[in-house]
């Protein structure tokens, strides 16, 4: 099912709430090193889409495939897979009764079964990558909202992840602390990591995405290189949203 | 001077009676949390059934007066299941646990429903099993929002103690009423066995307000900075 050197696979996922159906057939590939940003209306089931692939939300049809696995439908094996695929919040959700760098080391310890030692060597280079080893013992109450969400990025990163989920990981962020964040995912982009990223960042979806992917009404309406897709939108109501975007 | 004589005569044996208060005390409380904090959890997480039978429980142990309680266990439950022998600190110690398991685990389970649901999101998003989710994750913060509820279980309990009296536990109050049988002096035995309570009650809380300051963290919880 790997065809096209796709490391992750979405095939026609679908998912209702009550009546209202907020995925209705959405598909793509994502090859290694790829950040996909996926912009459009609120509402529209983007970061649903997001929960659907690490079954945090399970989709009520569809698949999705990793390397080649099957994640949906993986029963107990879906511990497995979201190690393999991180997740950033929109509210960080750090857990509140540990430090910083525990913050980091805790998946490693409970989940990976790794040394003490290793796991806080591992989870004090992570912090590093996101500038934050000077604030390794500090607890999230005394986090700025920037820094939170570094220290969330570094606890998805040491998992060593073939892709990263981010849920409009800067929405919560006012400007200055946004920028800190888009800071370190472009980093990120720019080492090769693999993102899907919910946002309404164009700046970040210009600077950083291999593709990007408008979503209305539970579809992908529109996708496609930045260049083109913000300079010349085939569509109406891609050029109606991002119209809105830059007034 | 006669009084004071009577006192110091019989302090040591009202004093022994601390040390049976303190163990029905600590034994409740400690029955109370082995037990509490599971049903806390399975009102919480578990099937149906099982929020069906720790609710049935809770009902029980708190609908009843415990001197209800401690008729029906030491004249009926105890001598039913062939345990007629054990003795009556025991029965006393046992039914102050498990009323208080009924109580506490209320209070467990009211922290870890304040916990917002993030928690135990992201855990699951790092491949934490649910299991591992509430041990790592959600029981430890349950344990620091629960203390300050739960430490006030204790004077509850130290209380509560007394009314093991009325199955003959040599507790402090029985000691008493023993001295002034004896004795024929009332008023000032009450009024120090009353003193030893509110010492017991002092020391304990203050010994668990350390402890809540111990575990605090900050910005987290009773631990606000």
């Amino acid at each position: 099912m790997s065809t096209n050197n796709y490391i992750l696979n979405v095939e026609d996922i679908h998912k209702s709430f009550g009546n209202k159906e907020v995925l209705c057939g959405v598909s793509f590939g994502v090859r290694k090193g790829d950040t996909k940003v996926f912009i459009g209306p609120s509402g529209t089931g983007k970061s649903t889409l997001l929960r659907c692939i690490n079954q945090l939300t399970p989709p009520d049809r569809g698949r999705v495939w990793l390397h080649g696995e099957e994640v949906t439908g993986s029963g107990p094996r879906i511990n497995h897979f979201r190690q393999k695929i991180g997740m950033v919040f929109q509210n960080f959700f750090l857990f509140d009764h540990l430090s910083a760098i525990e913050n980091v080391e805790i998946a490693l310890l409970k989940v990976k079964k790794m040394k003490k030692e290793e796991a806080r060597e591992k989870a004090l280079s992570e912090l590093r990558q996101v500038g934050l080893e000077d604030w390794a013992d500090h607890y999230p109450a005394e986090l700025s909202g920037g820094q939170a969400q570094r220290v969330s990025i570094a606890r998805a990163l040491a998992m060593d992840p073939d892709v990263i989920l981010f849920d409009e990981p800067t929405s919560a962020l006012d400007p200055e602390l946004t920028r800190e964040v888009l800071e370190v995912m472009r980093k990120l982009a720019q080492q090769g990591m693999t993102m899907l990223v919910v946002t309404h960042e164009m700046s970040f979806a210009c600077s950083a995405a291999t593709e990007i992917l408008f979503m209305e009404n539970g579809v992908i309406a529109e996708q496609g290189a930045p260049e083109t897709l913000l300079s010349d939108p085939q569509y109406t109501r891609t050029r109606n949203f991002l119209g809105q975007l830059t007034d | 001077m006669d009084v004071l004589a009577i006192l110091i005569d019989w302090a040591p044996y009202l004093l022994t009676g601390v040390l049976v208060t303190l163990g029905l005390v600590l034994s409740a409380l400690g029955l109370g949390v082995v037990m509490g904090l599971p049903m806390a959890l399975g009102q919480v997480y578990g099937s149906r059934p099982l929020r069906w039978i720790v609710g049935i429980y809770v009902w029980f142990f708190r609908g009843l007066p415990i001197l209800v309680l401690l008729f029906l266990f030491y004249f009926g439950i105890f001598p039913g299941l062939g345990l007629g022998d054990v003795p009556a600190f025991v029965v006393g110690a046992v039914v102050l646990g498990l009323r208080g398991a009924a109580y506490q685990s209320q209070i467990f389970r009211g922290a870890i429903q304040s916990i917002g649901e993030g928690q135990m999101i992201a855990a699951r998003s790092l491949g934490m099993s649910r299991l591992t989710a509430i041990r790592s994750i959600i029981l430890p913060q349950s344990v620091r929002i629960a203390l300050p509820g739960w430490s006030n279980e204790y004077p509850n309990i130290l209380t509560d103690s007394a009314v093991c009296y009325a199955i003959g536990v040599a507790e402090l109050l029985t000691r008493a009423s023993q001295i002034v049988s004896q004795t024929h002096v009332t008023m000032p035995i009450y009024i120090a066995t009353a003193g030893v309570f509110i010492l017991l009650n002092y020391g304990g809380i203050r010994i668990l307000h350390r402890l809540e300051k111990r575990i605090a963290i900050p910005g987290f919880g009773s631990g606000a900075v």
